[in-house]
C-alpha cells in the first residue's frame, strides 16, 4: 500500500502535520539530515521541494531557498541519489514538490520510476494542468504506485472540486488563500468559511491545508477543518535562521503554541 | 487537413502552447478563454477598438518605401512604421484592445510586465485613458537601463515595481506579474505584452497585433497592385510584432517569413537570447515553448543589448512556425544590430528601437531575389535607445565616427 494512503487510513482522529523544505538549502548535503530529523520530531509527512529557477507559485522565502539550492549545485538527479541512500531508514511518506519544467526535462516516466526506486510516495506539481494530469501523468504515476497530489483553492468551483476529488487519490492539497506561499499571521473569517464549506462537501479524499500556516491560530483553524496542515515557508525561514533542523523544529513548535 | 498555424481550441500550436498555470489561476484564465472571442468579435468591441486605433494610436501606420535602403539591398523595401504609433511602438495596438477586454470583463485593476518599458508605457497609457489602476513589474536591471520609460510610466500614474529576483530582467518581471495575479485573481486583469503566457494570451495578443498585417495587405495593394509581399521581416523576442506582421500571411506560401532573434554576443557565446536557436521544449510562464535551459531543466538567463528581446523563451506560435519550417529565423548579434540601427538612421532618417534594428540587420543575412518586395516592421522608435547607440558607437563603423 502507498504510504500516503496508509497514513490517512491509520490516523484515526489525530490531526497531521506535514513539513516542506527545499532540497539543497541551506546546504546541498542537508537533505538526509533534515528528513531524519523531521521524522524523529514527529512530523507525519515530508514534502521535498525540488528547486526551480522560476517558481511561479512561491513567495520570497521559497524563491530564495530555491536560489540558494541551485547555487549549491542541487539537481533533481542528485536529490534522488540522496533519497536513495536513506530510503530504508525513512518510514513517513515523502512527497516531491516541484515545477513541471524540471520534471518534464527529467522525463515524466523516468521521474516516477526514480520516485518509486527512492522511497518517494507522492508528487505535487503546482503548474500541472488537470487535463495533462489525467491524460499522461496519472497513468504513468499509477504504474509506479506514486500519488500525484492536486490542489484546490478558494477560486476553485464546487463542481471542479468534485471533479478533482473523484480523479485523485492520496489527499487533496487545499491552498488556504488566493496567493503564493508564505507565512500569514491569521486566517480571517472568509478563509475559515471556505475551509468549512469544503469540509462540508464530504469529499472522498482527505485534505491537507497549506500556504500561510505559521502560528497557533493558522494551525488550529487549518486542522479544525481538514486532516492536517502543511507548513512550508515558516519552516524554511527557521531552518535558514538556525542552520539546523532540530533547532528549527524547537522554534517551530514554540511558535505554533503562540 | 492542413495544419493551422493558429491556436487550436486548447491553445496549442502544434506541440507548443497550452495553459500551464497554478490552480489558483485556473478560474480567471478559464473565464478569459470563454470570454475573449465573443467579446473581440462583437460589433461593440470592434467599433471601440477601431476608433481608438484610428483616433488615439494614430493608425493606419504608414507603409514607407525606403528608397536608399532598397537600392543598397537590390530589393523594394517597405517599412511598416509601428514606430510612429502613439507611445512609440507596436505595443499599444495590444494594450488598447486588452484594456477594453478587461473592462468588459468587469476587472478593476491592471497589471503588466515590461522589459524595455514599451509595453509598460503602453499599458500605463491606456490605464490613464480609462482611469484604471495600473501596476507594472519591471526587472531592476531594466529599470536602470530604460530609465526614461520608467519616468513616463510614473508620470502616467502607474506604480512601477522593480523586480530583484534572477538577473532582474523581463523574464523575472513576468514571474513577478504572475505571482501578483495569483494573489488577486478575481479583480485583476493581466495585460500580457507579447504572444506568450497561458492560452488564450498568445492568441489574444496575435489577434490584437494582426492590425499590422491587415494594413500591409491594403497598403501593398495600393502601392504595388498586389496585396502580398515576397518577404516579411520582423524582430522576435516574445513574438508580438512578428505575429502581427505575419498574421494574415501565415497560410500564404508565396510570402517568405524572416525573423530576427537576439544573438547577444553570439549564439555559442553563452550570452545570447536566441531562443529558437538555443532553446529546447519546456514550460515557462504558463506555456510550452522553446526555452533556454540547463540539462537539469533550470531556466537560463538571456543576454542581449536589447531589453525588449531579453527573454529565454519565445511564444508558442513562433515555436511551431519555426519547427514546421514556415519561418526562417536568424540570430542577430548586438554589434550587428547597433550597426543596422545606425544604417537605417543615416540612410532613411529613422532611428529605430534597438529591437527593430535586429530586423534591419537581417536584411544583410537573407538572399533575396532581385527586386523582391520586402516589408520590414519597424516595431518601435529609438528614442529610448539613444544612450545605448551612443555608448556603442564603436560597433557602428563609419557611422560611429562623430
Amino acid at each position: 500500500m502507498n504510504k500516503i494512503n496508509e497514513l490517512f487510513a491509520g490516523r484515526g482522529d489525530r490531526k497531521l502535520l506535514s513539513i516542506y523544505f527545499c532540497a539543497g538549502c541551506p546546504s546541498a548535503e542537508s537533505t538526509a539530515d533534515v528528513i531524519r530529523t523531521l521524522e524523529r520530531r514527529g512530523i507525519d509527512m515530508i514534502e521535498v521541494g525540488i528547486p526551480f529557477s522560476d517558481p511561479l507559485a512561491d513567495g520570497p522565502v521559497i524563491q530564495a531557498a530555491g536560489t540558494v539550492a541551485l547555487r549549491n549545485g542541487m539537481t533533481l538527479e542528485r536529490l534522488f541519489g540522496q533519497l536513495e541512500e536513506i530510503k530504508d531508514e525513512v518510514s513517513v511518506p515523502l512527497v516531491m514538490m516541484g515545477y513541471l519544467n524540471v520534471i518534464m526535462h527529467h522525463g515524466i516516466e523516468r521521474f516516477f520510476r526514480r520516485c518509486s526506486e527512492t522511497g518517494v510516495s507522492g508528487a505535487i506539481i503546482p503548474d500541472l494542468p488537470f487535463a495533462d494530469y489525467l491524460a499522461d501523468v496519472k497513468p504513468t504515476a499509477d504504474r509506479y504506485g506514486i500519488r500525484v497530489i492536486m490542489m484546490i483553492t478558494p477560486e476553485t468551483s464546487e463542481e471542479r472540486v468534485r471533479f478533482i476529488d473523484s480523479n485523485t487519490d492520496g489527499f487533496i492539497y487545499m491552498v488556504s488563500s488566493a496567493g503564493i506561499t508564505g507565512a500569514q499571521s491569521s486566517f480571517d473569517d472568509a478563509k475559515q468559511r471556505y475551509f468549512r464549506r469544503i469540509d462540508a462537501m464530504n469529499l472522498r479524499n482527505p485534505r491537507m491545508i497549506g500556504f500561510g500556516i505559521s502560528n497557533r491560530q493558522t494551525l488550529e483553524s487549518a486542522q479544525a477543518n481538514a486532516a492536517g496542515a502543511i507548513i512550508g515557508s515558516k519552516f524554511v525561514t527557521l531552518l535558514n535562521e538556525t542552520g539546523n533542523a532540530d533547532d528549527a523544529m524547537d522554534r517551530l513548535y514554540e511558535d505554533l503554541r503562540r | 487537413m492542413k495544419d493551422s498555424f493558429f491556436a487550436d481550441e486548447n491553445g496549442f500550436y502544434g506541440d507548443f502552447g497550452g495553459a500551464y498555470i497554478p490552480e489558483i489561476l485556473y478560474k480567471c484564465v478559464e473565464d478569459l478563454r470563454r470570454a475573449y472571442l465573443p467579446i473581440m468579435e462583437s460589433d461593440e468591441f470592434k467599433a471601440e477598438y477601431r476608433a481608438l486605433l484610428r483616433d488615439y494610436v494614430g493608425r493606419p501606420s504608414p507603409l514607407y518605401h525606403a528608397r536608399r535602403m532598397s537600392d543598397k539591398y537590390g530589393i523594394k523595401l517597405y517599412l511598416k512604421r509601428e514606430d510612429l504609433n502613439h507611445t512609440g511602438a507596436h505595443k499599444i495596438n495590444n494594450t488598447v484592445g486588452q484594456i477594453l477586454l478587461a473592462r468588459k470583463m468587469g476587472k478593476s485593476r491592471i497589471i503588466a510586465e515590461t522589459g524595455a518599458g514599451q509595453h509598460g508605457v503602453a499599458t500605463a497609457t491606456v490605464c490613464a485613458l480609462m482611469g484604471m489602476e495600473c501596476e507594472v513589474f519591471m526587472g531592476k536591471t531594466d529599470v536602470e537601463r530604460q530609465h526614461t520609460n520608467v519616468e513616463r510610466m510614473r508620470m502616467l500614474g502607474a506604480k512601477v515595481h522593480p523586480v530583484t529576483t534572477g538577473n532582474m530582467t523581463l523574464s523575472d518581471a513576468c514571474s513577478e506579474a504572475i505571482r501578483d495575479w495569483c494573489c488577486h485573481p478575481s479583480d485583476t486583469f493581466y495585460i500580457v505584452g507579447s504572444t506568450m503566457g497561458p492560452h488564450p494570451y498568445p492568441d489574444i495578443v496575435a489577434r490584437m497585433q494582426s492590425i499590422i498585417s491587415e494594413e500591409i495587405k491594403w497598403q501593398l495593394q495600393e502601392k504595388e497592385g498586389r496585396d502580398y509581399p515576397d518577404c516579411l521581416v520582423a524582430c522576435i523576442g516574445g513574438g508580438s510584432n512578428a505575429a502581427g506582421t505575419v498574421y494574415h500571411y501565415v497560410d500564404d506560401s508565396r510570402v517568405r517569413i524572416v525573423l530576427a532573434e537576439a544573438g547577444g554576443s553570439g549564439i555559442d557565446s553563452g550570452r545570447t537570447a536566441a531562443t529558437i536557436h538555443r532553446g529546447e521544449p519546456g514550460i515557462l510562464h504558463g506555456s510550452k515553448m522553446l526555452v533556454m535551459q540547463t540539462s537539469d531543466g533550470q531556466i537560463e538567463e538571456a543576454f542581449t543589448i536589447s531589453a525588449g528581446l531579453d527573454y529565454p523563451g519565445v511564444g508558442p506560435m513562433h515555436c511551431n512556425m519555426a519547427a514546421k519550417g514556415r519561418s526562417e529565423v536568424y540570430a542577430v548579434n548586438d554589434d550587428e544590430a547597433v550597426l543596422a540601427g545606425y544604417e537605417l538612421t543615416r540612410m532613411e532618417g529613422i532611428i529605430p528601437a534597438i529591437e527593430s534594428a535586429h530586423a534591419v540587420a537581417a536584411l544583410g543575412k537573407v538572399t533575396f531575389g532581385p527586386g523582391d518586395v520586402v516589408v520590414l516592421t519597424v516595431s518601435g522608435r529609438g528614442d529610448k535607445d539613444v544612450e545605448t547607440y551612443l555608448a556603442n558607437k564603436d560597433m557602428a563603423g563609419e557611422y560611429g565616427k562623430f
